[in-house]
């Protein structure tokens, strides 16, 4: 193609993103916009396309993006491009998301039209207009008998600002409107712009591991052309390589020897970790390379930090290896060996996030098959020493004494409630009790409203979502952004199981709050460890000081009476059962620790209602 | 060789609440067709694995006694055939038998085909309780059918007797005992209720309606359960089983020295030649089995010669008197030492097992922590 061929091209490309709140219909309408132009006919569909990883679709989220090519010819008779980006949809990953959204002139905006806008809806919305996206409102979910557009779109309107009056009513489950969104799509998106010929500049949005290509980078070419062979350098690293491999997603892939302005595909280049592919970089091209990167790249640091350790002990080495493999596909996943006491070698892991968390604990226990046992997660605490040191801490065992501390910080948020006002009771009462800070409260409409309260991040990263969903029967959305450190009254805590200090067991907390937190922690380890067969006391404790104490009573009887008339081979298995109970738990001094006591921390509350 | 049989009777006139044996409402089962399978299985078992003495048949269900007059004079005229050419002298003849389902001409049938034990399910002594468990029956005819039993001549009568049971109170165990006792047995089986998955229990359970007794309260009754039967003179032989002496059940012993026995009738299990089989439980099932292939086998398991010393020790063990040592070394041609001497020094060190010079054997903390201490032996 020459320089006309491609400006003429240009000119036909869309690249757009869809943004929504959970469950508001974001994957349907992917997948009804694969389906209107052809990238798969609906016998090849598989409900919901995009999500591929089977915790994705477990959790109905999308973790990793996506971005397919569409073909789409409009009423106008020409054929446009389209390049669909997927967006994750979780408060986690709002960095990829920005970055994604960087990627797009334009975004969808998908609102229910039952619920109404939700905290990570305006959330994303945000992030699209940060980007300069032009956006479009779609109000999905009409045909529901509670359905109330005129109300949502009232509500879009007044709290983000965005004219409503061609707003799309669909209904992505029934096919509803589909036509018209893809219609406005070439109508309101911008063209790329940018020349082809131009110093290279392609945005890196997403990057995964292919065992058999390497590095897989998901890119958007915003200025210049790259072809196959090309010597490239990714400028925040400074690396270079060769491109071995370009290409589109149809949603198949789909080789090219050439991608240019306004292009979304991937591009290989033998690249053998993701982190000389990161998130938000910009590729240039060696021999004619770009002034400056595209503007926004951060190195994501993790927020959540916790300790895994292999339930076997002989599995470290497998651990290891599991966190490696991940690793290569997840940059912002970090982790270095640590030892503990009570669970001998592990790791401590950094997390974006307890989603992240949660997801890598549950790919290595499903993907490597290995037992895991995960200390609950903690934040990253910033304490000044009396010798005027300042230390970093992740890990609650590794606290400084009291008597060398002169200030501890910790990490505060900024949390966007979203909630029917009948609630805001309740909101309030929770967000007081996790040592929130009222911020702000303003009316959405009539019946809802918008609460922002500053709160540790310690306080999110226990049980606070839980609490808000049950407080509120599941009606409140929330979103939270970091704000920075802030000091605060915290002592680390201790717990002891027969007289030992179990270091994997430690937590930070709010002195006031001390007290009750002890009682609740040993109650808890009480109902979770099963009977010894001597008595073990648990402790909590304060420096020397015993705050809070249960104590788990010896098992007393525990042998089966029935013969089951020669049904010697079911003794055995119940035998086997018991026995195979017992390994999996971890034993700490002469205690046999089950797995789930090591998160006791996090199951205060839930556990009471038994 | 095999020197013990179990037959399974899988029938009952109702169904208890606790219960998840093999059993079918009789009302309506092809009883007769099901005796002419045992008897084939017998027959057939007798050729394949012969033996050439046998010491114990057990007769356990279900309920045997639900059989009427017609039925059990056919179901004991086809054991005896089959088996009388191999009897001993001294043979222990045992039937399950249960209050309200039995008569006198029942009594003399079997006494007529050389049954000699009897064990009673009378369960317990108190008409609330034994409304709870589902039993079709009341205290006064536990009563009777030990009267009666007496009359035709049994003097070998076995009861059994729950604790552990919803409701029920330490003290409701120690009149049950002192009730049984008076009645003049000579063997008590004493089992805990376990709440199995497919019953009544299990269900009320599952909703929170059924008040077990704490952990504490069941061992303070297995406690007294122990205290109570000694001071009686019965003797605990067996984690579950107590004995006036020289009553002691040959039949379950042969379990526990992790003897072979045959097992006939549907979902019953044997142990032949080092091999566990289970048979078919529905009936129909066990009789197509029989037709088809000649045995009702649904799971063969032949033991290796390391799960056969596992079994050795956490069967072994449920006695009081222990495994011996010689009989270990003799069975299995090395020393019980070599074999589990990790597992004997944890254990003894615990003080759940002591080493009594010729045996190893259960401490008294042990009884109460059996589970506890057969896991270890497994190679899990």
């Amino acid at each position: 193609m020459n320089r006309e061929q491609k400006l003429e091209r240009q000119s036909r490309i869309r690249n757009f993103s869809i943004i929504a709140h959970i469950d508001h219909g974001k994957s349907t309408l992917a997948d009804r916009i694969l389906e209107k132009t052809g990238a798969l006919t609906a016998r090849e569909m598989k409900d919901q396309t995009l999500d591929a990883m089977d915790l994705e679709r477990e959790r109905g989220i999308t973790i990793k993006l996506n971005s397919v090519q569409l073909t789409y010819t409009a009423k106008d008779g020409e054929e446009y491009i389209f390049h669909l980006i997927d967006t994750p949809g979780h408060v986690d990953f709002t960095y990829e998301v920005s970055r994604s959204l960087a990627a797009c002139e334009g975004a969808l905006l998908i609102i229910d039209a039952a619920q109404g806008i939700e905290a990570q809806t305006l959330a994303n919305v945000y992030l699209a207009l940060d980007n300069d996206l032009e956006i479009l409102p779609v109000i999905n979910k009409i045909d529901l008998p509670s359905a109330e557009p005129e109300r949502v779109a009232q509500e879009v309107e007044d709290v983000i600002g965005l004219d409503t009056s061609d707003a799309v009513l669909a209904s992505a489950k029934n096919g509803i409107g589909i036509e018209e969104i893809l219609e406005q799509v070439v109508e309101k998106v911008p063209a790329p712009q940018g020349d082809p010929e131009g110093p290279l500049q392609a945005l890196i949005f997403d990057s995964l591991y292919d065992p058999y290509r390497g590095v897989v980078a998901y890119i958007r070419i915003t200025e210049g052309s790259v072809k196959v062979g090309e010597k490239i350098r990714m400028m925040a690293t400074g690396k270079e390589f060769e491109v071995t491999e370009l290409g589109v997603f149809t949603p198949k892939p789909q080789s090219k020897d050439e991608l240019t302005v306004g292009d979304v595909g991937f591009l290989t280049a033998a690249i053998k970790n993701v982190g000389d592919s990161r998130v938000g970089d910009t590729i240039t091209s060696v021999k004619n390379p770009a002034d400056k990167p595209l503007p926004g790249y951060r190195r994501m640091n993790p927020m959540v930090y916790c300790g895994l350790y292999p339930v076997d002990s002989a599995e470290y080495n497998d651990l290891r290896e599991a966190l490696e493999r991940l690793e290569l596909n997840d940059s912002s996943l970090q982790y270095e060996a640590e030892t503990s006491q009570a669970l001998g070698f592990g790791f401590r892991c950094g997390f974006l996030g307890l989603l992240h968390m949660e997801i890598i604990q549950e790919r290595i226990e499903r993907e490597f098959n290995i037992d895991l046992i995960t200390t609950a997660p903690s934040v990253i605490y910033q304490v000044k020493l009396t010798d005027g040191e300042e230390k970093i801490i992740d890990n609650p065992a590794l606290m400084p004494d009291a008597q060398s501390i002169t200030e501890v910080q910790e990490p505060f948020v900024k949390a966007t409630i979203m909630a029917p006002n009948d609630y805001v009771g309740a909101i309030m009462e929770l967000c007081q009790g996790k040592r929130g800070e009222f911020i702000d409260m303003q009316y959405l409409d009539e019946t809802r409203v918008n609460i922002v309260y500053h709160i540790p991040l310690s306080e999110i990263v226990y049980d606070f979502f839980d609490q808000l969903k049950s407080s509120t029967k599941g009606y409140a959305s929330f979103d939270y952004e970091m704000m920075g450190y802030k000091p605060s009254n915290l002592v680390k805590m201790d717990i002891l199981l027969n007289g030992e200090t179990i270091d994997a067991l430690s937590i930070i907390v709010h002195r006031d709050f001390a007290y009750e937190r002890g009682k609740d922690i040993t109650e808890t380890l009480k109902e979770l460890i099963p009977r010894q067969q001597f008595e073990v006391p648990v402790q909590a404790t304060i420096g020397q000081k015993v705050i809070a104490r249960s104590t788990i009573k010896a098992i007393r009887k525990n042998v089966l009476a029935k013969c089951y008339g020669g049904d010697i081979s079911r003794k055995r298995k119940l035998l086997e059962k018991q026995k195979e109970g017992k390994k999996r738990m971890k034993t700490v001094g002469k205690v046999e620790v089950p797995q789930e006591a090591f998160m006791a921390v996090l199951r205060q509350d839930n556990t009471k209602k038994n | 060789m095999v020197n013990a049989v179990y037959l399974h009777i899988p029938f009952c006139d109702y169904i208890c609440h606790y219960c998840d044996f093999n059993k079918v409402f009789m009302q309506g089962q092809p009883v007769v067709e099901y005796l002419d399978h045992m008897d084939i299985e017998m027959e057939k078992t007798l050729n394949r694995f012969p033996t050439s003495s046998i010491n114990t048949i057990f007769v356990g269900g279900g309920t045997p006694t639900a059989l009427n007059d017609q039925q059990l004079e056919q179901f004991l005229h086809s054991v005896t055939s089959r088996f009388q050419p191999y009897v001993e002298d001294g043979l222990e003849f045992t039937m399950e038998a249960n209050p309200g389902s039995v008569t006198p001409s029942k009594l003399e049938i079997m006494k007529k085909y050389g049954v000699n034990r009897l064990s009673i399910g009378a369960q317990a002594f108190q008409d609330s309780l034994l409304k709870r468990l589902g039993r079709g029956h009341n205290v006064d005819e536990i009563g009777e059918i030990v009267t009666m039993a007496k009359h035709a001549g049994f003097d070998n009568l076995s009861l059994d007797l729950m604790f552990g049971l919803p409701e029920q109170t330490v003290e409701q165990l120690s009149s049950s005992i002192d009730e049984a006792v008076k009645l003049g047995i000579t063997h008590i089986s004493s089992y805990s209720l376990q709440v199995e998955k497919k019953t009544v229990f299990y269900n009320q359970w599952r909703k929170g309606e059924l008040p077990l007794p704490t952990e504490e309260t069941e061992a303070e009754m297995y406690a007294e359960l122990i205290r109570r039967l000694e001071e009686k003179g019965f003797n605990q032989y067996e984690i579950s089983n107590f004995a006036l002496p020289g009553y002691e059940s040959q039949h379950n012993i042969t379990y526990w020295k992790n003897n072979e026995y045959y097992g006939i009738g549907a979902g019953a299990h044997s142990y032949v030649d080092g091999v566990r089989r289970a048979n078919a439980g529905p009936l129909k099932q066990y009789m197509t089995k029989i037709d088809e292939h000649g045995f009702p086998y649904m799971d063969e398991n032949e033991l290796t010669k390391g799960e056969m010393m596992e079994e050795e020790m956490f069967m072994g063990l449920r006695m009081r008197e222990g495994v011996s040592k010689q009989t270990f070394e003799i069975k299995y041609n090395q020393s019980i030492e070599s074999v589990f001497g990790k597992q004997l020094t944890n254990l003894i060190d615990k003080e759940l097992l002591k080493d009594t010079g010729s045996h190893i054997a259960l401490t008294e903390r042990g009884f109460f922590l059996g589970n506890e201490v057969f896991q270890e032996f497994l190679a899990v």
